[in-house]
């Protein structure tokens, strides 16, 4: 279909999208005034998202109309539920959603009122992770100019749908992007991952009926609700529909937050929106979906951007956000810091989790440093494979292996000789500065 | 030193949001170390006393988070990305500048306390790369002149 169809990003390029009265004149809050008004009920809302095919934009790609499902019957089961929208944003690569929030945060609080109204929950939790000030303060704002609007709170619009929309802040830990993790912080606890089951679906926020979804999921419900499931249906490839915001980083031009339909090669995106890769150098590797996919190598870059193909070439779409590497970059220095990030992370409940990822960042930081152990590179293949796939409460230590795993397959050569030379080739002089102590 | 009546009186507020008090603990923490400076041991014992609640319990979740600063800092706390997207674009430059430029090893705080220098993982910046938050601003696209002027035109 229509690569150029784009609606996700039209409001938010109009200058004062922020403000009720400029989102109001685009269109915000129109898809919640029919479905109110017309009386549509809750099933007709989770049939049509169901229909469109929406899936999860937060990495896992899980259908969304499904998950709502999931909620239990509330004549059945009288208890109060909530929705907990995912703003935790930090897998590395990804910057969609602060997009989203600070520049068309209205847009963002329709769709979490009527995910809300979907499940039936009578209040909705947004966890921003703490660094996000400005997207916070104007998700805040607007949920303040909506209540003051009847949009938000008591029998919005004069229906009987009421709802309260609350704004809650994290504090840097990724781990909190994990849904039960966020769920245990927003309880005022450490971000500890819980076992699955119970689902949130059954024992959630406060063990309460709870459906957890993505900044970017919950957008595209209003567009769904406006133009229906089938427009939505009509952008896209057979098992990803719709369109979704591109995240492109690292060695390109033109670095960003772009709007493309599935069905896209990364290739288009990479010469014709990005600008090609920087200093006119060539491709070695990227990540097509975070840091926690497998890396792919630059001949890869045909690969259409949807989540069947992705996977063909052994990767995922992850949050489409595309790390792209020079040919000047040595791979060890980019697995370290990688390899970093998971121990850093790492909640450490489970001892594969906290300790692989120290191996790994520790072994990958030697090799990278000139230090490799002649057998390193073996060590990395089965700490990796001891760590995944599912071996620990949540996915944090597969998100660790997976990258190792792909770098070992792709780039072992390189990374042997780092550990054979005693020196990384591709190393880079790094420069000098002092560091204390004290950092926790 | 029990919690500021400014804070009580926002606090009782925010607890309304919620089914169980305990769940306005990270939003606490923000307001008070943002009041404070720093989370120091009795500024946990005080919110702890507030929420009814152990410090240990306190100072348990405090510690898990990389916001909540449990050690004294600078005026001004400058954290630099240095995660993949930022470090192929120069990260470790614009690190060596802020710290040559505020004096602050890495990690630490400049000899006249007005800043503190730290590297943070991935702050959702990764089109703009490199980048910093100074006290809770972003700061994208730098470069390595570009971060010297901005830490020295801090008053």
């Amino acid at each position: 279909m229509s690569q150029t169809e784009r609606y996700l990003l039209t409001r938010a390029n109009i200058e004062g999208a922020h403000q009720l009265a400029v989102a109001e004149k685009h269109g915000a809050y129109e898809a919640l005034r029919k479905v109110l008004k017309e009386g549509i009920p809750y099933s007709t809302v989770i049939d049509e998202v169901k229909k469109s095919g929406l899936r999860g934009r937060g990495g896992a790609g899980f259908s969304t109309g499904m998950k709502w499902t999931f909620m239990p019957d509330p004549a059945k089961d009288p208890r109060p539920r909530y929705l907990a929208v995912n703003a935790d944003e930090s897998e590395p690569g990804t910057c969609k959603d602060r997009v989203i929030m600070q520049r068309d945060p209205h847009g963002f609080v329709e769709g979490v009122l009527l995910a809300a109204y979907a499940i039936r929950a009578q209040a909705a939790y947004i966890y921003v992770r703490g660094e996000y000030r400005l997207p916070h303060d104007r998700v805040k704002a607007a949920i303040e100019e909506a209540r003051a609007k009847n949009l938000v709170g008591k029998n919005i619009l004069g229906s009987d749908f009421s709802c309260e929309v609350y704004m809650h802040r994290g504090g840097g830990a990724y781990i909190c992007g994990e849904e039960t993790g966020l769920m245990e912080s927003l309880e005022g606890k450490r971000g500890h991952p819980r076992p699955k089951p119970p689902f949130p679906a059954m024992f959630g926020l406060w063990g309460q009926p709870t459906t957890v979804n993505n900044v970017e999921t919950v957008f595209n419900v209003p567009f769904i609700m406006n133009r229906g499931s089938a427009w939505f249906a009509s952008l896209g490839t057979a098992n990803s529909k719709g369109n979704f915001l591109c995240g492109i980083s690292g060695h390109v031009n033109k670095p960003g937050v772009y709007e493309f339909s599935f069905g896209i090669t990364a290739k288009e995106i990479l010469e014709q929106h990005a600008g090609g890769m920087w200093k006119g150098r060539g491709l070695k590797a990227w990540f097509p979906g975070g840091s926690s996919c497998s890396l792919l190598k630059g001949a890869d870059i045909d690969v259409v951007l949807d989540h069947d193909s992705l996977r063909t070439r052994g990767s995922s779409l992850g949050t489409a956000a595309m790390i792209m590497i020079d040919d000047h970059t040595s791979m060890a220095r980019v697995m370290e810091i990688i390899s970093r990030f998971y121990d850093h992370e790492s909640c450490g409940q489970c001892s594969q989790c906290r300790e692989g990822t120290q191996w790994l960042s520790q072994i990958f930081r030697r090799i990278a440093h000139g230090k490799g152990k002649a057998d390193d590179v073996a060590t990395l293949e089965a700490l990796a494979k001891g760590m995944a796939p599912g071996k620990t409460i949540c996915a944090l230590s597969d998100a660790a292996a997976i990258p190792t795993l792909s770098a070992v397959r792709l780039f072992k050569d390189e990374l042997i000789e780092c550990v054979t030379r005693q020196a990384d080739p591709l190393a880079v002089p790094q420069p000098h500065y002092a560091v204390a102590g004290g950092h926790h | 030193m029990a919690l500021e009546a400014n804070l009580v009186a926002e606090f009782d507020q925010l607890a309304k949001n919620y089914p169980e008090k305990r769940a306005i603990m990270m939003l606490a923490l923000h307001r008070l170390q943002d009041v404070r400076g720093w989370l120091s041991p009795e500024a946990l014992e005080d919110l702890a006393a507030y929420l009814g609640m152990e410090p240990v319990e306190v100072f348990g979740v405090a510690s898990f988070y990389p916001m909540y600063r449990l050690r004294p800092c600078g005026q001004h706390v400058v954290s630099i990305c240095h995660n993949i997207s930022c470090d192929l674009r120069g990260a470790q430059d614009i690190v060596a500048a802020v710290c040559e430029a505020t004096g602050a090893p890495l990690h630490g705080t400049s000899p006249d306390g007005k800043f503190t220098v730290t590297t943070v993982e991935c702050a959702g910046a990764c089109a703009n790369a490199p980048m910093f938050d100074l006290d809770g601003v972003y700061h994208e696209d730098l470069t390595p002149e570009k971060a010297k002027q901005i830490v020295r035109s801090v008053k």
